[in-house]
């Protein structure tokens, strides 16, 4: 008896140690492709970053030097751009699936439609916003760009904040609506605010997500090799300079594409954190 | 001031379950009263009828009178007017998670659009002090969230939350039977000293406690209400025999 206890406690120790060491191998493995193309990025990138690559526009071929201001602006441009347009319609659209249209065919029609537009290629967005606003214009633009990257947010903003929503417990939003309050101002004041945490997150994973897009950027803002900031011009951007730059021939160009390459993601990695840090602050101890 | 509340021919729905049959009844103004009766008998569904909450579930149907003072709740008055009205207490602490404790207290008037800072101060000050809270949160009214009290402080900031739209009649939807002994006895000692200024319903599952804070107690039994009378009455000599198998334990 007594030695068969002992013999289940060694067996549940022994079981408990192997899940935990499984749940920790879980998390090497995620971290690890990340760390490993982080590291990567600064062997190759970091020793071509100066200041010239944060205030030159590219150099001609055959000419040394030059940097990507250009293609950083432009990318700053044309992600503000999408998020202007991505980030309230998705919020809002998840807010009606949440909120208003729960059971109703449209409800059920609108989140069909975002989890296909999810699922479209990005090439295939590129094609759709050239045959929509580049062909009747005539030209690229970044106002092009940008309403890929826009639509492309959509899907994952509007699905994530209506999941985020379903999360806030009814007992809150009963709470709201037996003080009085109108359903919109629930909504508004108390469902969403709870729910912000979650629904900042889907934006800023949209966000990065779009940040580092090539293809839809391809056939609408195009790119530039000069300094544009015109929405109604084709306008650079990273992603599509390290592009260029990457299947070149030239040394010195896929040295700049490693820099660019890095540079994008410690850009994403600072306005992701920038804006956690934004909406972190007020927030309450003990507040889940 | 509280307010008495007269029910007639009151029906309700859930989709296709009549959870109410024909409640007819006078609750006395400045007293509280209590709801007793076993799981699913409708004794919820009535308190949630009396502020409108009931209407919130789409598949939720209501017919009948209530009258509030002189209000009457289903032909005079837009919902969000009542419920300023009638507050209601949940049977879990909902407090808002994202909000300070003094926000907490505040938002049934800041987000009503009442703006007096000074005598919004004095309204949560009073508010806590009538729930018995300010004491245990005076210090931190702003720097810590109302999710981050225990249970039985985050029902009192609940309570103090209702009391603080200044409502005529509060509902109490089985405000402690999520909380532990000592919590639920300040709710019990808050409900009594509340009574004289307020019109209270409660609903409660604990028959001790029906006789411990009530005047006068109601029993329901499958959506009809069998038997209302003083708490005393109701306790010692029901006049059904349905009502005294229950209090006795003999089902429920």
């Amino acid at each position: 008896m007594n030695a068969e206890n002992t013999w289940n406690s060694q067996f549940r120790t022994v079981k408990d140690r192997a899940v935990t060491a499984l749940a920790i191998l879980a998390t090497i493995l995620v971290v690890a492709p990340l760390v490993a193309i982080f590291s990567y990025l600064v062997y190759k990138g970091a020793s071509s970053i100066n200041l010239d690559f944060f205030i030159k526009v590219p150099a001609p071929v055959g000419e040394s030097g030059g940097g990507m201001a250009n293609a950083i602006v432009g990318s700053v441009v044309v992600l503000l751009l999408g998020s202007l347009l991505g980030v309230p319609i998705g919020i809002a659209a998840g807010i009606f699936l949440a909120e208003y249209g729960r059971g109703t065919r449209l409800a059920t029609a609108v989140r069909f439609t975002a989890d296909v537009l999810n699922g479209v290629p990005s090439i295939v967005m590129g094609l759709a916003i050239y045959a929509l606003i580049v062909v009747p214009q005539k030209h690229f633009s970044a106002l092009a760009g940008g309403v890929a990257l826009g639509i492309m947010m959509i899907p994952t903003v509007c699905r994530t904040t209506e999941e985020m929503l379903l999360m806030v417990p009814n007992s809150v939003r009963e709470a709201a609506l037996a003080l009085g309050l109108p359903n919109w101002k629930s909504v508004l004041a108390i469902t969403v605010k709870t729910a912000s945490p979650g629904i900042i997150t889907g934006c800023m994973l949209a966000f990065a997500r779009v940040a580092g897009e090539t293809a839809p950027l391809l056939f609408t803002a195009l790119g530039n090799e000069f300094w544009s900031t015109s929405l109604n011009e084709p306008i650079a951007a990273l992603p599509l300079q390290i592009y260029v730059y990457a299947l070149s021939p030239y040394d010195d160009w896929h040295r700049l594409a490693w820099a660019g390459a890095l540079v994008l993601i410690i850009l994403i990695v600072l306005s992701v954190s920038l804006v956690r840090y934004v909406t972190s602050r007020g927030v309450l101890k003990g507040a889940s | 001031m509280g307010v008495g509340i007269e029910v007639a021919n009151l029906n309700a729905w859930y989709g296709t379950t009549h959870t109410l049959q024909d409640i007819n009844l006078n609750i006395p103004a400045n007293h509280a009263t209590a709801l007793i009766g076993p799981s699913g008998c409708g004794k919820s569904t009535f308190v949630r009828c009396l502020n409108r909450m009931h209407e919130t579930n789409p598949i939720a149907r209501v017919t009948g009178s209530v009258r509030i003072g002189d209000l009457d709740i289903y032909a005079d008055a837009k919902p969000v007017v009542i419920r300023r009205r009638v507050g209601m207490v949940f049977q879990r602490p909902n407090p808002f998670p994202t909000m300070s404790i003094y926000d907490n207290v505040a938002a049934g008037l800041t987000l009503n659009g009442y703006t007096n800072r000074n005598a919004l101060d004095e309204i949560v000050e009073r508010s806590l002090k009538n729930s018995a809270l300010w004491d245990e949160v005076k210090d931190d009214l702003k720097k810590k969230s109302g999710a981050s009290l225990s249970g039985g402080q985050q029902q009192r900031l609940c309570i103090a939350r209702a009391l603080a739209v200044d409502p005529e009649v509060i509902l109490m939807d089985e405000p402690a039977s999520a909380l532990d002994p000592v919590s639920t006895s300040k709710i019990e000692d808050l409900i009594f000293q509340l009574k004289s200024q307020y019109t209270i319903v409660i609903v409660t599952h604990n028959m001790q406690q029906a006789a411990r804070v009530a005047e006068k107690t109601g029993f329901f039994l499958n959506g009809r209400m069998v038997e209302f009378d003083s708490t005393h009455k109701i306790f010692t000599n029901p006049s059904d025999k349905r009502t005294e198998d229950y209090i006795t334990g003999r089902f429920g």
